[in-house]
């Protein structure tokens, strides 16, 4: 199709370069430069969508990123498939396919729009007064039917492979919008040397100068005038220039995010390039230069394809050379819109006429207006549109009532005035106020150090913007820290000027009961409904705003929430400011969640922690299991071998002969001082200051409310140094727990605390034939039972390096930790995986460590207990220093309840069956027989199979278990009840002979 | 109050919809009433609610400083569940489930109630075992909650990514089915709605300053910005501000106050079909019936009353959502918020008397407080009219931290490993 | 995001540096056994929580790993002093709205 619109000789783009592009299947050519929305507007095309509710025919509103109705899916291919895109914004790329959304079958012949038939009933909020009878239909009728009607466009259904990436940036002055304000503010903070970052939403710099074509600076057209001003800052070694750039959120002390569209614009974008970055930006200063939005007048069928912001239709003739029509009409309530006809006029478009709600205006644009022909009604309402599919005329009828007329038209350019856009400087907390001669909410009391310059400050003309803008600047980089400069402010040779409008419903809006004066297009929001609210009771805006849905959908009310204000003011009697304006809530236009998340995808969504040995275990076919961020071998399935059959065989292994286990997850703190022993008195339940050097000691470690936070085996290797271990995911708790009361509560101590974890592998060496394995390897450290007992520590070398031993055991049998430094750990564990192998040891993983501990009951703290368990609870009482006077949680373990009399305690569970185990989480109860709800008096917290006692076992914490030895207890299952017997919770070896066997 | 239905509806289409009658009234406040209410949310209302119509008691106001379920009530992500591990807070949940379910017929107002399902995701060992203790616990107590393997998972919700290959892939599910969601403006409209109906006063634009008591101790009143209102009983409720009110009457409460946010997304055609929650990855989901995803995760980490917070809490929500689903990501973010969440030490509410005389206090609800709202109204209202607790709410004591006997459902998805 | 000050690295660091530790200036008593149950409740659960002018603690958790206390207004976010642990509470604050 040949672009039948498009204007020779008007607009900037340059006629060479042709890009393909398909719309609905539909093959059109554009020009590079084009948005979709120029390129379709100049093949004719209007009907681009369908409205949320209605389904009613929709087409473009404007030429920006306040657009309701414009929205399409770009598809680049299967997985790059992107909902809700504004077609105003989104540039044409040769190749670019789109579609529309929210119809069925097509476009023009939409299915759902019988709803608009229907639509007397659809009124704001009947959704809340009907669809509740019969009960159960709201879940299997009304509400599968309801969420299939709303949603636009459809969610992609394969994984994104474009990716995204981030920045961090710092700077003195971070200017927000790229017109004439931000450009006049950007190049008086950057002449100052200071660091000045410029963003600004579109392709390219100029804002309103893109559609003005009355501006002139230095000598220049405006545009022209912006793009020369921003080579000169880009030039610049303390200016970055971000185009493409929307800040959508201004958080506190001055910290703003903007994501800067990198690659959508680009047919082909490469595997290089991010779709799209985040900025992170921290600013000494913000100047805030984010202009107006126009807004639409409030008619009935106020939406037809066809109708838009006069300067929308100013844009898309002066900047891309389209006309909107042939034939257009022209609403308004001030200046602007002549501006736009004017320049409609001169490229050779019929004016059908000017409908001015005013009654006497005055002003050298109306005059020219005159001058060239155009017909001029003031006082005169268009009280309707009509046409479906592309609005075909506009009725026009003297705003106080009288004789209709009827006008064809093809296309309606509609200027109700400008909104300041404060929505960055309200997210910033500043407190906006409303001047009443303007009709206009502007920053009122700032609460961060920003400024607000030109359009967005309520600043009307160019030559005062530029006065403004140039001087805040200055002053921004100057409040900065920067040293004055002497710079040239822009001459502004020819103004243009904005005039206040008029907000909420025109007059034949009116309250008649048939008419539809969209004020929220894309979610359907008429006049009458913002009425009806406020009769229905609705009295604050907020009401008002969520009974309606007014200003909620994708445009979040750029163009509507003023109008609905008003209204709701207006039947309310109130003025404006008593009703409120609804909060602005980040972000400013949707960012995607990929730019949110930036790199931080699948392996980067957390970091991956692997032990020295990890390698060593992938080799050998580990499967692993996360525990945290950690990556933990589970177990060593051998071919065949399934994880039940591998934890068996590395079971019994284990205590026949040997297994090699490693243990480097453990958090491993060293304290260190002359108070170290006083500092472990406190952080621990147990006693530590006699413990010898050289010996090893189970601890408990407890919140202040007596509740077990973490354990660990600590071992003394001097009267000044311990080295602590904790749980793997305690361990940065722990560190933090300690450092808390170290620097807080007991600095007298002279104590230092540092995190080892990282530094020493630990390889756990567990069976009667451990010491066989390690000691071939060993120097200088006696591993006799009279030398090195059970539950101490050596300092030497193992394999030609550092080793910290120690003798200590998780699985009952003779066992050791070999600590080495992490670097040698893999190195070490070979050697001692070699030595292993002449007695057939094996290697073991966690699951296998949990049978071995639980089969002789030695507790996993975050397992076995919760943070409800105190020591007693666990059977740990003997672990508790009974002559001690303070600890961490001495007092809070001393509270009624922690000590009053049935409360759950750990015990052993052995099933009656031996060969059914348990489900760990399993209730226990005392009388399977009751009703539902059961009295539930414990539950499962470990349960195994062991190969080694060849039963299962369990552990459990049950009200007052240490009383119900022998008692029989149930566990009431889906499909049966499972009677076990309450027991001691060692289920091998009871006397604990094997630690020396 | 003029019934609402779908006749009611066609009536008045064929007149414009210009005979509905005001939702609620908004009268001037008199100068005593039986019982204030301080804090028009959904609790806070449902507390009047309740008062009127099981109590009897209607000579009430509910005192809102701003307007009425623009707290908590309007910024939540509207979960609803019962699926608690202890029988307190399985209790009160479930009581409150039960209301949930035939609540629009209760108040003629719809509000949504939709048991679409609620997935809590295992992804390690450890939650695995946190959950099934939970659905062995929900079964007996008469509480719906089943295990989904991660293919049934998928099956329910299909986009859910279940790779192996996930950094924290997904090993099973915990499901609630009567779980759901609610439209939550509609649940403060409609106990509004019904309370006003049965006479109570619901005052907008009337703020707190002070709560006045007599000699003996016993509350006599509350000061506000619209003048002294003298009432013998008065019931806090006002979540992220509770500190604030209790203060005014000399009660220092074991609560904080934290920034929460959340987020929709742009709305599209319907692809969450439940709610999706995971605790380790740290993120929960669901799709409105207007086709958003609504997503929340945790708060922030101070004490705050700013209604804001920080980028990076969001990023960390939604790594957490991409990770679970991640043909997200070319979805938008469309508004984002921030309430003020009240927390207790042990993360359960506290719905009781308290240490002076006629006052009551109903707060605490941290993150999850909208899914009690109608349990939570109706238990406040019998402690309030009897002066003393229903059985559901006995526990939710402000004592129990002197005796510690706390009801710690975090606690007791335990920490350690 | 917040920008903190750490008094001890003498700079403002953004908020994923720090880790906020609860209220400030809640003394744990060296004689913490032999306290009541009302004492105890006070010292581990009662909390100011204060709409305005808090105290409170942080630890430069990713920079120095010192533990600070700050005043900040909960209602505006805004610090107005950070000072090192074991400092008194400070009687002036500087610029102050209230």
């Amino acid at each position: 199709m040949s672009a039948t619109f498009r204007i020779a000789g008007a607009g900037r783009l340059k006629q060479a370069k042709i890009a393909g592009f398909s719309f609905d299947g539909r093959p059109y050519t554009g020009i590079e430069g084009d948005t979709l929305a120029s390129a379709l507007l100049a093949n004719g095309v209007h009907l681009v969508g369908r409205s949320f509710k209605y389904h009613r025919p929709r087409g473009f509103l404007s030429a920006g990123a306040e657009e309701p109705n414009a929205l399409v899916e770009i598809k680049r291919d299967q997985a790059r498939k992107t909902p809700n895109v504004r077609a105003t914004v989104q540039e044409l790329y040769d190749g670019l396919t789109a579609q529309s959304q929210n119809r069925w079958p097509s476009l023009a012949f939409d299915i759902g729009a019988v709803s608009s038939i229907a639509s007397p009933m659809l009124s704001a909020g009947f959704y809340y007064k009907t669809f509740m009878w019969p009960k159960a239909a709201w879940k299997n009728l009304y509400e599968p039917k309801i969420r299939a009607a709303a949603g636009l466009g459809v969610a992609p259904d394969q994984p994104d492979p474009d990716h995204y990436s981030a920045r961090f940036a710092h700077c003195e002055v971070l200017v927000l919008g790229g017109g004439a304000a931000g450009i006049a503010a950007a190049l008086a903070a950057a002449e100052t040397g200071a660091r000045i970052i410029l963003a600004d939403e579109q392709a390219e710099f100029g804002g309103s100068l893109r559609f003005e074509s009355g501006a002139k600076i230095e000598g220049q057209d405006g545009f022209s005038w912006a793009q020369s001003a921003v080579a000169k800052l880009s030039a610049m070694d303390n200016v970055r220039v971000l185009p493409r750039t929307t800040a959508f959120g201004y958080y506190a002390q001055n910290f703003v995010g903007l994501v800067e569209r990198v690659s959508d614009h680009l047919q082909n974008p490469g595997r290089d390039l991010p779709r799209e970055r985040l900025w992170q930006v921290r600013a000494k200063r913000v100047v805030l230069a984010t202009g107006a939005i126009e807004r639409h007048m409030v008619f009935a069928d106020n939406d037809r394809p066809g109708i838009m912001l006069a300067a929308a239709a100013r844009t898309y003739l002066n900047h891309y050379g389209v006309a909107v029509g042939r034939n257009v009409g022209v609403y308004t309530a001030n200046d602007s819109a002549y501006a736009a006809a004017i320049d409609l006029k001169r490229a050779g478009i019929n004016v059908a006429a000017i409908v001015d709600l005013r009654d006497n205006p005055t002003g050298p644009v109306i005059d020219e207006a005159r001058a060239l022909g155009i017909e001029v009604n003031f006082g005169r309402a268009v009280i309707r549109a009509g046409g479906k599919l592309r609005v075909s005329s506009m009725t026009v009828q003297p705003k106080n009532g009288g004789g209709e007329r009827t006008m064809p038209v093809d296309a309606i350019l509609m200027s109700a005035g400008w909104t300041p856009s404060v929505h960055l400087f309200s997210q910033s907390r500043g407190k906006v106020a409303f001047n009443d001669e303007t009709k206009r909410f502007v920053p009122g009391i700032y609460a961060q150090d920003c400024v607000s310059v030109g359009a967005c400050n309520g600043t009307d003309g160019l030559l005062a913007t530029i006065d403004e803008a140039y001087a805040a600047g200055a002053k921004a980089a100057k409040d900065a820290g920067s040293k004055p400069a002497k710079g040239t402010k822009p001459k502004v040779d020819a103004d243009e000027s904005w005039s206040r409008g008029m907000l909420g419903a025109a007059p034949g809006a009116g309250a008649d009961t048939t008419v539809k004066a969209f004020v929220d297009f894309q979610n359907d929001v008429t006049a009458k409904d913002i009425r009806q609210a406020v009769h229905e009771g609705m009295r604050s805006i907020e009401h008002v705003k969520r009974f309606t849905t007014n200003g909620m959908a994708t445009d979040q009310g750029k163009t509507s929430n003023m109008h609905g204000l008003a209204i709701a003011a207006e039947t309310l009697g109130k003025p404006i400011p008593q009703v409120g304006l609804t909060t602005f809530r980040a972000p400013y236009t949707p960012v995607t969640f990929g730019s949110i998340v930036g790199h931080a995808r699948g392996p980067l969504f957390d970091p991956t922690r692997k032990t020295a040995i990890h390698p060593w275990a992938e080799r050998q076919g580990a499967m692993f299991e996360d525990v945290g961020q950690w990556k933990r071998a589970w177990y060593f399935p051998k071919p065949g071998e399934d994880i039940h059959a591998a934890v068996d065989r590395e079971c019994v292994t284990v205590r026949k002969t040997a297994g090699l286990f490693d243990a480097s997850t453990l958090g491993k703190i060293e304290v260190v001082g002359p108070d170290a022993a006083k500092f472990m008195e406190l952080l621990y339940t147990n006693p530590w200051e006699k413990l010898e050097p050289g010996r090893c000691r189970y601890g408990i470690m407890l919140r202040e409310d007596g509740f077990i936070y973490d354990d660990g085996v600590v071992g003394r290797l001097a009267a000044d140094r311990f080295h602590v271990t904790t749980t793997t995911g305690g361990a940065p708790r722990v560190m933090n727990h300690m450092e808390d009361y170290l620097q807080t509560e007991f600095p007298h101590l002279n104590v230092w605390l540092t995190s080892i974890t990282e530094q020493w592998a630990v390889i756990a060496v567990q069976g009667p034939k451990s010491r066989d394995i390690i000691a071939p390897l060993v120097e200088g450290i006696d591993m006799s039972d009279e030398a090195l007992p059970h539950m101490s520590v050596r300092e030497g070398r193992i394999c030609g390096v550092p080793t910290r031993l120690f003798r200590m055991s998780f699985s009952g049998e003779r066992g050791f930790e070999v600590n080495v430094p992490a670097d040698y750990g893999e190195a070490v564990w070979e050697a001692l995986w070699a030595e292993s192998q002449k007695h057939g040891a094996c290697a073991y993983g966690t699951e296998s460590m949990h049978v071995l501990r639980a089969e002789k009951g030695y507790i996993i703290v975050g397992q076995d207990t919760d943070g409800t368990v105190t020591p007693n609870d666990a059977g740990l009482d003997w672990a508790v220093g009974k002559k001690k006077t303070d600890f961490v949680g001495i007092r809070g373990m001393a509270r009624p309840d922690l000590v009053a009399k049935g409360r759950k305690q750990l015990v052993g569970l052995k099933t009656r069956d031996p060969k059914v185990v348990l489900e760990e989480g399993a209730q226990v109860v005392a009388d399977p027989k009751q009703a539902i709800p059961m009295k539930m008096i414990g539950h499962v917290t470990s349960s195994y199979w062991s190969q080694n006692c060849g039963r299962s076992i369990a552990l459990g914490l049950v009200a007052g278990g240490r009383d119900r030895m022998g008692e029989t207890l149930y566990v009431p299952m889906p499909d049966g009840v499972v009677e076990l017997e309450v027991t001691g919770m060692v289920f091998f070896d009871e006397k604990g002979e094997r630690l020396n066997g | 109050m003029k019934k609402y239905s779908v006749f009611a509806i066609a009536r008045e289409a064929m007149r414009g919809h210009r005979g509905w009658e005001e939702q609620w009234s908004s009268p001037e406040p008199k100068k005593e009433y039986d019982v204030i209410i301080v804090g028009a949310g959904g609790h806070g209302l449902a507390t009047a609610y309740y008062l009127a119509t099981v109590h009897g008691i209607t000579n009430v106001a509910v005192l809102e400083k701003g307007w009425l379920g623009g707290g908590n009530t309007g910024r939540n992500t509207t979960i609803i569940r019962s699926n608690y591990l202890y029988d307190e807070s399985a209790g009160i949940y479930d009581h409150a489930l039960k209301l949930w379910d035939g609540l629009s017929q209760e108040l003629n107002y719809n509000v949504m109630y939709s048991p679409r399902g609620v997935m809590m995701l295992a992804h390690n060992i450890h939650d695995i075992q946190v959950l099934k203790r939970h659905v062995h616990a929900n079964r007996l107590n008469g509480i719906d909650n089943e295990w989904l393997t991660p293919e049934q998972a998928k099956e329910f919700c299909p986009p859910l990514n279940i790779s192996r290959d996930a950094r924290y892939p997904v090993m099973g599910a915990a499901l609630q089915r009567r779980g759901g969601t609610a439209r939550h403006d509609a649940v403060a409209w409609g106990y509004a709605r019904g309370a006003s109906a049965r006479g109570v006063h619901i005052i907008q634009n009337c703020e707190v300053t002070g709560v006045k008591r007599a000699p003996n101790g016993a509350v006599t009143g509350v000061e506000t910005t619209r003048g002294f209102i003298g009432a013998r009983k008065v019931g806090v409720v006002a979540a992220g501000h509770s500190s604030v009110i209790m203060n005014m009457a000399g009660v220092r409460m074991p609560l904080e106050s934290y920034p929460l946010q959340a987020l929709v997304s742009e709305p599209v055609k319907p692809v969450v079909p439940c709610v999706v929650m995971s605790n380790t990855v740290h993120a929960y989901i669901s799709q409105s019936d207007k086709g958003e995803l609504v997503i929340g995760a945790g708060t922030d980490q101070y004490v705050s009353y700013s209604q804001t917070g920080g980028l990076h809490i969001l990023q960390h929500t939604l790594d957490a959502i991409c990770e679970m689903f991640p043909i997200f990501t070319r979805m938008k973010m469309l508004r984002s918020w921030g309430g003020i969440v009240d927390v207790t030490p042990d993360r359960s509410p506290i719905l009781a008397k308290t240490p002076v005389p006629g006052l009551y206090v109903n707060c605490g609800w941290g993150t999850g407080g909208f899914k009690a709202t109608p349990g939570s109204g109706h238990v406040f209202a019998h402690t309030i009219a009897r002066d003393e607790p229903h059985p559901i709410n006995a526990p939710f004591t402000i004592e129990r931290f002197r005796t510690g006997r706390l009801i710690d459902e975090a606690a007791a998805a335990a920490v350690a490993h | 995001m917040l920008l903190i000050r750490c008094p001890y690295c003498e700079e403002e660091r953004p908020e994923l540096e720090f880790r906020n530790a609860g209220e400030a200036h809640i003394v744990r008593s060296p004689n913490i056994a032999g306290e009541s149950d009302d004492d105890f409740e006070k010292f581990f659960f009662i909390r100011s929580n204060p709409k305005g002018i808090i105290y409170e603690r942080w630890r430069h958790m990713h920079g120095c790993a010192r533990f600070f206390n700050a005043v900040r207004d909960t209602v505006s976010d805004r610090f107005l002093m950070t000072y090192k642990a074991g400092e008194p509470k400070p009687t002036k604050l500087p610029g102050a709205a209230k």
